[in-house]
């Protein structure tokens, strides 16, 4: 078997020199029982041909984003990664080492690490930033558990425009810590739920800009009215290129953001894996989760990087750790860090705009159509529409075109009563003629509807 | 605290080339912000063109956000340069105990990147990705037919996720039954994630002891075992590398008690294809993909910890999971009705889905006859070092079969000064990365060795004959201080020698410091 | 001066007791990077969690001594941790207590006691 290199003389030399007459002997220590349990009914191994052959043909059963206009977003993006990722990622010894607990052999990751900490700080507009969580709705999630910590209150208020899986996702960590999450109803502009529900007893407010419609709020007063209460601001970012031509949430007032950094660097890969960013106010830096990386020296005086503040991690604080997290996102997290090198300040920047300025045109292409209404007013890259027809089955239809025109919000929430409503998403990998086609076909599947009616 | 400069060593010009090295590997190599320029670009991006009216105002960015750019001949430079500083599986046995580090199959890294799976948004219409969800249920089968358990949660990002995905289910399971339970049981000898995990699901770690044979020890299970026991928590084989022989009693009385049986399956990699660990009475477990099933370390992730779930505990798994009916697969994102008992979702989507295909294609290239062969070649290979090394290093339990990972302590080192830390630095030296150092707690100066069935015997040998040098090397080193003084200098053979992480802990640097850069303190 | 088998000490002196770790502790643990101060006021029970002392590997729990309330923490630490590592045992105290019964303090080991208890582990 071509991943299996000892050969069944190996295997005898081996057994000789321990001294056991056969393999079974060392499997002694299990009960009888189950060692002789009936074998298992799996196929016998393959070869990459055979292997390959399956997965392709399951490949080949999907849509994918390429296939078609393309118009999905409601928390994970489609943008170009640059061929040279991929390969800088799949060189052995990014792709194949080891967390890097023996700095000394380990300053490739280490200093990847660094840089990446440094990249999400500037960009989020933070002090500090750890390097990685699983995604950006953990990465949420965990900070409402370290605001809590910070604060030592049990409420958390959650704006009603967060996405809806990232505030189920809070739900699932905070509610065994014993924290009370109330979620506004107000699905709208969401700006004023902190002055009306934060008080004395909140850890902290949670607000997303964009919001889950791809709404962009000015979220300044938001925090003064937050801190007054003595609570925190977290800010969650769900579209990272977002940040290239917004304010960024440090300088609105944030005191923790949690981004999704899967925009760059990563693809789409139907769900994961991702990459959580997490940054935050120094002063908190010992209640942050997830691994930190540091400058120090070596024993000549050369500078190098260590994992560092550990802790506070679970392999020393054990149940007292800020979190239970250890495999973070790594590799993805150097993929980022990558993209974002060769993008550097103009490109971000550039890119930003042209995401901007494609989903102008969608807008524009979009409200012309009868009986659509668009309800995001200030936007970066995504819209939410309001159809006269069910969003979900219109998304259908046109999936049978081979257009994937976006996200239906039912699907991320369908007790929101919110049926019609149409999330649309435009990145630099739309084309102009791509985005017309799609109004253009959305209109006709509405009229059709009309006029079956 | 506030960031300080850190009081440097004077600079010194870097060691000289060991070993002949050519100097262009044992360069420092500036980080990003020093090497990058604010207007430089390596994408070439087309102007994007005026737009009639833009409602955005004050909300643009007007303060530049500092973030340097290389073009692509520098990045590729930069990336390739750091990655020869880093130790990789693909370039020796890497010996790191319940890490499993086996090989990454690259067929596995073609098919991950295959754009019917890489290029698959998580909620395009069910319709449209059939062929993703029809892989994400068979590896579910096959998971559930390597652990003999009937239901499996695929969401969980990582092995800790999943201990927390497996004991929040364990915590929905009694809520149903209406009682509150507040313990959970561990023993002295598990990874730290899983009092963390504990901790985190609302739960109070309480520790059991262990035999001096290295095991759970049942008298103290059988005294801490009451009602307000949810679960015991165990790793089998244990992190000492040994079967729990009494599994099946641990798990008897566990579920005596009205408590689940949670099985971290970090060591899955002993028993896989072998030995169902349903049949052992586990009510959970979670499967690390990135150690038993291949996926790669990347230097700290991504992982997936997808869980397996007994008949009692199934109904509590958490959302979404697939279901299959007459249109087909579908991801069954809610419960259908309010009151079912699923616990909730753990991240935004469904899963890790790159590290399946990857899994997938592993497990379709083994086999059920491949799975086997792994776990014993594991658990020979492991066994076949213990020999090797035994006459000169101290086996913490020389009298037990260990499984896939043998574990040692610092006994043998006793009177020569030299410590864990000094031997797994001078194996850096030798080539090879450390073994895991200090863990578990329960043996002193512990050394985790786990070599895994990928490694042919001509490099198990090495590595043996690596770690002989070195321990004769310690027993000189009780009587000669130059050999002792060599080992406290080691390593001198690595890219960079011991770094000073007092410093990196007093005086924490996070991130570049524009402020701070070319000041002659560093 | 008094100690307790979880390496801290105790020293009473015009009603106010002064407690810290043990120089045993502090070279056990290495190099002290971080100290968690106690806030002040907080009323503890014998055996309750005081500080928490931080090195590179390890994070231990300093425990109250005897029943008391905070009435200092030794601010330095907060910059200068490292003063553990080099004065465990004087200027490197950890917090100012008032003790709810001094006379519990005699019950403690004293330096020898302490001394020959270590030597005997």
């Amino acid at each position: 078997m071509r991943y299996l290199p000892l050969t069944p003389q190996d295997r005898r030399d081996m057994l000789a020199a321990i001294g056991v007459p056969d393999v079974a002997a060392l499997f002694a220590d299990a009960p009888e029982v189950v060692l002789h349990a009936p074998p298992m009914e799996l196929p016998p191994h393959q070869g990459e041909m055979e292997v390959e052959r399956e997965i392709t043909a399951l490949a080949a059963r999907n849509q994918s984003a390429g296939d078609g206009p393309f118009f999905c977003g409601a928390g994970a993006y489609r943008h170009h990664v640059p061929a040279s990722v991929d390969h800088i990622i799949q060189r052995s010894e990014f792709l194949t080492s080891y967390t890097p607990y023996q700095p000394e052999i380990a300053q490739g990751t280490l200093q990847v690490l660094f840089e990446f900490q440094s990249q999400v700080a500037t960009l989020t507009g933070m002090e500090v930033a750890n390097a990685s969580m699983y995604d950006g709705s953990t990465a949420c999630a965990e900070a409402v558990l370290m605001a809590a910590r910070i604060t030592g209150r049990s409420k958390v208020i959650v704006s009603g425009n967060l996405h809806p899986h990232y505030a189920e996702t809070i739900r699932t960590l905070a509610e065994p810590a014993g924290l009370k999450v109330r979620r506004s109803a107000s699905l709208l502009d969401d700006t004023r739920v902190a002055a009306y529900s934060v008080d004395a007893e909140s850890a902290c407010v949670v607000m997303q800009n964009p919001n889950v419609l791809g709404q962009v709020y000015d979220l300044t007063e938001t925090a003064e009215t937050v801190h007054k209460a003595g609570a925190l601001l977290v800010v969650v970012v769900t579209e990272a290129v977002s940040l290239g031509l917004l304010k960024s949430p440090g300088e609105m007032g944030a005191d923790i953001v949690a981004v999704e950094g899967q925009s760059l660097g990563n693809g789409l890969n139907f769900g994961g894996p991702y990459v959580g960013l997490f940054a935050t106010r120094e002063q908190y830096v010992r209640q942050m989760p997830g691994r930190l990386c540091g400058e120090t020296v070596d024993a000549d005086g050369r500078r190098g990087f260590v994992l560092t503040l550990s802790a506070r991690e679970q392999h020393i604080r054990r149940q007292k750790a800020t979190s239970n997290i250890c495999t973070s996102a790594g590799l993805c997290a150097l993929a980022f860090s990558i993209h974002l090198s060769l993008l550097g300040e103009t490109g971000l920047r550039r890119l930003a705009a042209i995401n901007h300025q494609k989903a102008m045109r969608l807008k524009s292409m979009v409200e012309m159509i009868p009986g659509v209404t668009v309800m995001t007013s200030r936007f970066f890259n995504e819209i939410a529409v309001h159809l006269p027809w069910n969003a979900d089955e219109v998304v259908e239809h046109l999936a049978e075109q081979g257009i994937l025109a976006g996200v239906p919000f039912s699907r991320l929430d369908p007790s929101a009563g919110l049926d019609n409503l149409l999330l649309l998403a435009a990145t630099e990998t739309n084309t102009d003629a791509d985005i017309d086609h799609m109004a253009a076909a959305m209109a006709d599947i509405l009229d059709r509807k009309d006029q079956a009616a | 605290m506030t960031i300080q400069t850190i009081a440097r060593h004077p600079r010194r010009k870097a060691a000289a080339p060991i070993s002949g090295r050519s100097g262009c590997l044992t360069q420092d190599e500036p980080l990003i912000f020093e090497l990058g320029g604010w207007s430089k670009t390596g994408v070439d991006l087309a102007e994007p063109a005026p737009y009639a009216s833009d409602d955005l105002g004050d909300l643009v960015r007007t303060v530049p956000i500092g973030l340097p750019g290389l073009s692509e001949p520098e990045t590729l430079r930069h990336y390739v340069r750091l990655s020869q500083k880093n130790h990789a599986i693909d370039l020796a046995l890497y010996p790191l105990g319940s890490c499993t580090m086996k090989h990454n199959p690259r067929l596995n890294e073609t098919l991950a990147r295959l754009p019917g799976f890489r290029d698959l948004h998580p909620l395009q219409p069910m319709s449209t990705v059939q062929g993703a969800l029809t892989l994400m249920d068979r590896l579910a089968q096959w998971l559930k037919v390597l652990t003999g358990l009937p239901s499996v949660a695929l969401s969980p990002k990582a092995g800790a996720q999943g201990e927390l995905c497996g004991l929040l289910a364990i915590r929905a399971a009694h809520a149903a039954r209406g009682e509150t339970r507040t313990k959970v049981l561990i023993p002295v000898s598990a990874h730290g994630t899983n009092p963390a995990t504990a901790a985190m699901a609302g739960y109070e770690a309480v520790e059991i002891t262990q035999t001096d044979d290295g095991r759970v020890d049942l008298a103290d299970l059988a005294a801490k075992l009451a009602p307000n026991v949810a679960a015991v928590m165990v790793t089998n084989p244990n992190t000492c590398g040994l079967f729990e022989k009494d599994v099946l009693d641990i798990a008897r009385m566990t579920h005596d008690a009205g408590a689940f049986f949670y099985c971290d399956g970090a060591n899955f990699n002993a028993i896989v294809g072998k030995i169902r660990p349903g049949d052992l009475g586990v009510d959970a477990m979670h499967i690390n993909l990135h150690k038993t099933f291949s996926t790669p370390h990347g230097g700290g992730g991504p992982g997936a910890g997808p869980v397996v779930f007994s008949a009692a505990l199934a109904p509590y798994a958490p959302t979404p999971w697939i279901v299959y009916g007459s249109d087909g697969y579908r991801l069954q994102e809610r419960p259908e009705v309010e009151a079912s008992a699923a616990s909730g979702r753990l991240s935004a989507f469904h899963g890790q889905m790159g590290m399946f295909v990857r899994a997938y294609a592993y497990l379709l290239s083994h086999g059920g006859d491949g799975l086997r062969q792994v776990a014993e070649d594991a658990v020979l290979s492991a066994n076949y070092i213990k020999t090797r090394l035994q006459d000169l290093m101290t086996p913490a339990f020389p009298e037990a079969r260990c499984m896939h990972e043998v574990l040692f302590d610092d006994r043998w080192l006793e009177g020569t000064g030299v410590t864990t830390l000094d031997v797994a630095k001078a194996l850096i030296d030798e080539g090879f990365h450390p073994m895991t150092m200090y863990f578990p707690l329960v043996a002193d100066g512990a050394m985790l060795i786990e070599p895994t069935e990928t490694e042919p015997k001509i490099e198990i040998d090495r590595f043996c004959d690596a770690l002989r040098r070195i321990a004769q090397r310690a027993r000189a080193a009780g009587t000669d201080p130059a050999v002792l003084a060599a080992f406290k200098d080691a390593p001198v053979a690595a890219p960079l020698r011991r770094l000073d992480e007092t410093q990196a802990a007093r005086r924490p640097r996070l991130r570049w410091n524009e402020a701070l850069a070319g000041s002659p303190e560093l | 001066m008094r100690f307790t088998k979880d390496h801290e000490w105790i020293a009473l002196e015009d009603g106010v007791a002064t407690t810290g770790i043990t120089a045993y502790a502090a070279a056990q643990l290495g190099d002290i990077v971080f100290v968690e101060l106690p806030a002040i006021g907080r009323v503890l029970e014998p055996g309750d969690g005081l500080a928490v002392v931080e090195s590179v590997k390890a994070a231990s729990e300093v425990y109250a001594p005897l029943a008391a309330r905070v009435l200092e923490a030794n601010a330095v630490l907060e910059t200068h941790p490292e003063l553990i590592n080099q004065d465990p045992e004087g200027g490197a105290w950890i917090a100012r207590l008032r003790l709810c019964d001094a006379s519990q303090i005699e019950a403690l080991m004293d330096r020898t006691a302490y001394d020959t208890w270590l030597e005997d582990r």
